[in-house]
């Protein structure tokens, strides 16, 4: 089940970079030429120090809704919420084209309001949906976003056949056009997140709650259904006053993609909110500055791929949950398990034949499902590190290696012996081969296995040398 | 309607014992109009030790969350020291089941425990000070002190059970609610909560804990419910808990009724 979770956290920013890198493909023909005819460093600079009052515009407007996102995007991913992020925004369209068609006009602040009205019965649908018995949660965001999003398009293809030929501009809203924001735009997304990050940062504790154990939460007398609301009114507002720049296909990638590559920084929730608020304006400056560059780049695409970028190298790189460092801590685990291994069978075969005993290499190789290479080199390390002396044919313990050899074996039984007297509750994520006994079991259990193990003369032996006959 | 509405206001005012923490009557809880609990009458003793025992699917865990309101009532009603539970709120303390939480979520063990002082803080306030020093304290009596700052998700299952009852300790209530703290713990956080729970009794609290190991149910508690969809039985352990009471409660179903009487011949000891 958790693996399963998990899979969805990875996967779903996946597909949202997927869909991102298909859109900005789709231009990248055109922005060649552009590249090749204007070029260059002094464009740069120019989109750098924001001199272009267009790109000023655009450029801290992305930023900020990107860092408004990020934070806000925290709490939906950590409430599990980032799907109905997705539905939310694909509900807007039929509110955007039914604001069209009452007015008659595009008129940007009533096509808002009702991207947020019919966005917000989307929500309430999926809500509602998810208590109807055998509709599950992923079932009920599929009908809604789909059923919400084709009316949308019906009523678009209505508004075509109207002839204003304003069509066209309703299109900005489904793909994201930032380069048509104005300032006024930009002090739209700039009050929204300011109100966003004062209530996060206000309701942070509240959030953290419900995010966490929203049962215990109720059951202390909080409303969780408002805190959840108001919530749920950040992440709306967030995604309606995103939806032109970014586009309602991408706009959710804003709240997940920075959140979830924030997880992989830090273990505080703290943290983590800025950690993703960063990531997240990041982005936005990076995407609207790269797309000032490269003309007729889309905005929206290239800010979500800059997100991409971000959570493929914190997957990758960071230290703790990375996938690199998870690659290492494998790998030497490999390794000791390796030199336990080796360590154990010579100390066994010590055991039995006297110490200092002279074994055959061929002998030892045989006693485990080493492959040569493998053999070659655990025996290779034991060596460097003086635990062994070998010729290439035979060889013996080292005085270093003995008292080695023998700490692994007396934890080795140890631990067979706990396990053979405590197996129904041993925990079930000890690395006995790994782990020393001392750094699980309380001091107190290893006293006792220690005496247990002192009176037992009938050890089991341990599978891997039963057959060598010691 | 109305008529009949009144009459159970009266009904209730008469019924419950108005000494006894936690007074359930005439409840019946119903999931998708299926009932799960069938009128349920129970007086809690004050100052004891409970344990709720019966099979799976017997609305152990039901129970305890209808007393709570995080279940809605078909009928009855529930008193906490004489009050009802919005009331009586800050003098109950709830331990979830472990597994009702993702425990990969960002947080300290610390941060866990803190949440149990959430009730004191008022709204848009961040956690003061003293609410972390309760938390460092509560922690301390449950020995894990020590985690305060580890990620739950790197504590192992028994420490994390022991998280979520520091969590209830940090509320220095009357009356705890604990849904199954022995599942799938090592058997030194065991005999840790063991410890903890009678230290609690022995304070003058009262401790009811949905338990599903009858072995231990007259080592652990005073009193015991014995619980199918009914209370079959309800008392002081060594009158309840006798192989026909285990018999009624799990039917058929139990395979362990050997064992129980097994131990209950061995000396239903406390």
């Amino acid at each position: 089940m958790l693996r399963i979770l998990h899979m969805r956290r990875v996967l779903f920013p996946a597909v949202v970079l997927f869909i991102g890198a298909g859109e900005a493909l789709g231009d990248v023909g055109g922005a060649m030429d552009g590249i090749l005819e204007i070029t260059t460093w002094g464009k740069i600079w120019r989109a750098l120090t924001l001199v272009d009052h267009t790109t000023r515009v655009v450029v801290i407007g992305t930023t900020v809704l990107g860092a408004a996102a990020g934070v806000v995007g925290t709490f939906a991913y950590l409430r599990k919420r980032a799907m109905l992020g997705d539905a939310l925004s694909h509900a807007t369209l039929p509110g955007i084209a039914l604001a069209f068609v009452i007015l008659g006009e595009k008129r940007l602040g009533w096509m808002t309001v009702g991207a947020a009205v019919t966005g917000v019965l989307g929500v309430l649908a999926v809500l509602g949906l998810r208590r109807v018995p055998r509709v599950k949660e992923d079932a009920a965001i599929g009908i809604v976003l789909s059923v919400f999003f084709g009316a949308g398009l019906v009523l678009m293809s209505l508004i075509q056949q109207m002839g204003s030929g304003e069509e066209a501009g309703l299109r900005s809203f489904i793909y994201g056009k930032a380069a048509a924001m104005l300032t006024n735009d930009a002090w739209l997304i700039g009050v929204s997140a300011g109100v966003v990050l004062v209530c996060c940062v206000l309701l942070f504790k509240e959030f953290r709650l419900i995010c966490f154990d929203q049962s215990y939460a109720s059951s202390q007398g909080w409303p969780v259904g408002l805190i959840d609301l108001l919530m749920m009114g950040l992440v709306v507002l967030t995604t309606v006053v995103g939806l032109q720049a970014v586009g309602m296909i991408l706009v959710v990638a804003l709240l997940i993609v920075p959140a979830a590559a924030a997880r992989f920084w830090t273990d505080r929730l703290g943290r983590m909110t800025v950690a993703a608020g960063v990531f997240g304006a990041l982005s936005g400056w990076l995407g609207s500055t790269i797309s000032a560059v490269l003309p007729r780049m889309p905005t929206g695409a290239v800010i979500v791929l800059c997100t991409g970028v971000l959570f493929l190298m914190s997957m990758i790189l960071s230290p703790h949950r990375g996938v690199l460092a998870g690659l290492i801590r494998r790998m030497r685990l490999a390794r000791r398990v390796a030199d336990q291994h080796l360590l154990r069978a010579l100390a066994e075969i010590e055991e039995s034949r006297g110490e200092g005993t002279r074994v055959e290499e061929s002998e030892l190789w045989k006693m485990r499902s080493w492959s040569a290479a493998g053999f070659s080199r655990v025996m290779g390390r034991g060596q460097r590190r003086g635990w062994i002396d070998g010729d290439g044919r035979q060889c013996r313990l080292t005085a270093t290696g003995r008292t080695l050899a023998k700490r692994v074996l007396t934890n080795h039984r140890l631990w067979e012996l706990y396990l053979i007297r405590y197996a129904d509750i041993a925990p079930s994520h000890v690395d006995r081969d790994a782990d020393e006994i001392e750094h699980i079991l309380s001091e107190g259990l290893v006293q006792e296995l220690r005496q247990a193990l002192a009176e037992e003369t009938t050890i089991p032996p341990s599978p891997h040398v039963a057959g060598v006959g010691i | 309607m109305i008529l009949n509405e009144r009459r159970d206001v009266t009904a209730v005012a008469d019924d419950h014992n108005a000494s006894s923490p936690l007074s359930i009557h005439d409840m019946t809880v119903a999931y998708h109009r299926r009932p799960v609990l069938w009128d349920i009458d129970y007086a809690a003793p004050e100052g004891s030790l409970i344990g709720i025992v019966g099979p799976n699917g017997a609305g152990k865990s039901t129970m305890i969350k209808a007393c709570l309101d995080l279940v809605p009532r078909a009928s009855g009603s529930v008193r906490f020291h004489g009050g009802t539970y919005r009331a009586q709120r800050r003098s109950v303390g709830y331990v979830p089941q472990r597994e009702s939480v993702d425990w990969d979520f960002p947080a300290s063990a610390l941060d866990v425990v803190a949440m149990g002082c959430y009730g004191r803080i008022p709204w848009c306030w961040p956690v003061r000070r003293k609410d972390r020093e309760a938390a460092r304290e509560a922690l301390d009596r449950v020995g894990m002190v020590d985690y305060a700052d580890r990620q739950i998700s790197k504590l192992s299952g028994g420490q994390q059970q022991r998280v979520f009852l520091a969590r209830a300790l940090v509320q220095d209530a009357r009356t705890y609610l604990m849904d199954e703290p022995f599942a799938g713990v090592d058997a030194a956080t065991e005999a840790a909560i063991v410890t903890l729970l009678r230290t609690l009794r022995d304070g003058g609290k009262t401790v009811l804990v949905v338990h599903h190991d009858l072995q231990t149910v007259p080592e652990y508690f005073d009193h015991v419910v014995l619980l199918n969809m009914r209370i079959v039985a309800a008392g002081a352990t060594a009158e309840v808990f006798t192989p026909e009471n285990l018999q009624k409660t799990y039917g058929g179903r139990l395979t362990l009724l050997d064992k129980a009487a097994h131990v209950m011949a061995s000396g239903g000891r406390r």
